[in-house]
């Protein structure tokens, strides 16, 4: 086995032991505990009156654009990763590049900003 | 038989072990958490705390795990059950397997990726996927208020958390734990830790942290005051404590890698005789523990965010200042040549 994949066989390992120890906790609950559901218990949370319509409304269009803002930083930050270890072997003209593309993502900020995508009140 | 034996299954086994190591060790860490969290904040309140069960409280957290353990697993009717029962146990997966690659001492780790930051920014990023599951799965407009508010919450303080590991990666010039620590080592002890070079990085981390664990003052998902809980108000029983030991065990993972960036991991405060006499993993251990007394003055300290001022801190205070540190930091190495090769 190649020696770069040798470190991840550990990592698949845990994985495996981590999901079936979460199987276990929750079979094993549900084996021995008693189970006994009515109509009551299992009806949706609420303060004391039954829901009047289903939970999965529209909610506000913010959470999406929240999204959409998280996407474009975090390609961001996933480009600067591999250049912030390789600064010394690129020079100045990989130094100048991402400064160029972090100053058009700035702009891009400040235009989302004054528009008030960020406003939240 | 016998190189069967040498060969394939002992290594296996060996990694066995190795990862039991760091679950039993792990899950018994949590439990006591959840007891020190309690104790602490009834310092803090001049209470006494748990002090009934086992001497001064100490089998506390074992009778609360019994408890939740015998409690009946109920599954609401208009639940998705299929999601609904998977979301906590995704969540507690993630947590323990982010800890495959953090470096307990030197040499002391599962896993010793030569990418173990990069695991570790994209283990704590799939933990939204857990919250995002309970809030929909629940069909409950409490779960899912409280799972949209949570998604989003951590999503905006992952940005600026990137932002700040960056600063760090192009300091230290290699995306492996270990090499991060050991940048960190130096003359001057303690003062060669990051927290000092970097220390605004290292404050908008350490807040970032509680915004994504959704501890105080961020803890708007789970606001009992609107959303009795948030996320979590549909479960029960050891669903509900597999979102709970999930939520404690971020936590620890979160003062890990504090304590790995900036307070030197498991190097000693000072280089000199007493102090290195204290293996590694005990000091990483006191680092680990002073950031989650943090965590927890924190919560008995402050008073909670509002939803607005929490989405401000996080996209127009944060983000903008770990961006331009991103920039200073890396100017200021290339201008004076420092830039590891």
């Amino acid at each position: 086995m190649d020696g770069l994949l040798r470190e991840y066989l550990p990592i698949l390992i845990f994985l495996a032991i981590a999901t079936g120890l979460a199987l276990v906790i929750v079979t094993t609950s549900y084996i021995v505990a008693r189970q006994k559901p009515d109509a009551e218990k299992v009806s949706p949370y609420e303060c004391g009156f039954p829901p009047f319509n289903d939970a999965r409304r529209q909610f506000d269009v913010r959470f999406y654009l929240v999204a959409i803002l998280f996407i474009i930083f975090d390609l961001e930050v996933a480009f600067l990763f591999p250049w912030a270890i390789s600064l010394g072997g690129i020079g100045m003209l990989g130094f100048w590049s991402m400064m160029i593309f972090l100053g058009i993502l700035t702009i891009g900020f400040i235009y989302e900003w004054k528009k008030g995508a960020l406003e939240w009140e | 038989m016998a190189e069967f034996w040498t060969a394939y299954l002992w290594p296996l086994l060996w990694i066995v072990i190795k990862i039991l190591a760091i679950v039993v060790p792990l899950l018994l860490a949590v439990a006591y958490l959840t007891l020190a969290e309690r104790k602490v904040l009834s310092a803090m309140q001049m209470r006494r705390g748990p002090n009934v069960v086992g001497p001064f409280g100490l089998l506390q957290p074992i009778a609360d795990g019994m408890k939740l353990f015998f409690k009946e697993t109920i599954i609401p009717s208009g639940a998705n059950r299929g999601v609904f029962i998977l979301a906590p146990m995704l969540t507690f997966s993630l947590a323990l397997i982010a800890w495959a690659v953090i470096p307990v001492g030197a040499g002391l780790v599962l896993s010793d990726l030569n990418v173990g930051i990069l695991y570790l920014f994209a283990i704590s990023s799939l933990g939204v996927y857990g919250v995002l599951m309970a809030g929909w799965a629940s069909n409950s407009k409490y779960a899912f208020l409280g799972g949209l508010r949570s998604a989003a919450q951590m999503v905006s303080y992952e940005v600026s958390m990137g932002f700040v590991i960056i600063t760090v990666l192009l300091v230290v010039g290699s995306l492996n734990l270990s090499d991060i620590v050991m940048a960190q080592k130096g003359s001057f002890g303690m003062f060669n830790w990051f927290w000092l070079p970097l220390l605004p990085m290292a404050v908008i981390f350490f807040i970032s942290t509680l915004a994504e664990t959704n501890r105080h003052p961020f803890d708007l998902p789970e606001a009992e005051a609107e959303l009795v809980s948030g996320y979590n108000v549909e479960y029960s029983a050891m669903t509900f404590a597999l979102f709970f030991l999930g939520e404690y065990a971020n936590m620890i993972l979160m003062s890990a890698m504090t304590s790995i960036l900036f307070l030197g991991g498991w190097l000693p405060p000072f280089d000199i005789a007493p102090f290195t006499w204290i293996p590694g993993p005990i000091w990483f251990a006191l680092k680990i523990a002073f950031c989650l007394f943090i965590f927890i003055w924190v919560r008995g300290t402050f008073p909670r965010y509002r939803y607005d001022q929490l989405m401000r801190l996080g996209w127009k205070v944060f983000l903008p200042i770990s961006l331009a540190a991103v920039v200073i930091v890396a100017g200021f190495l290339v201008t004076f040549d420092l830039v590891p090769a």
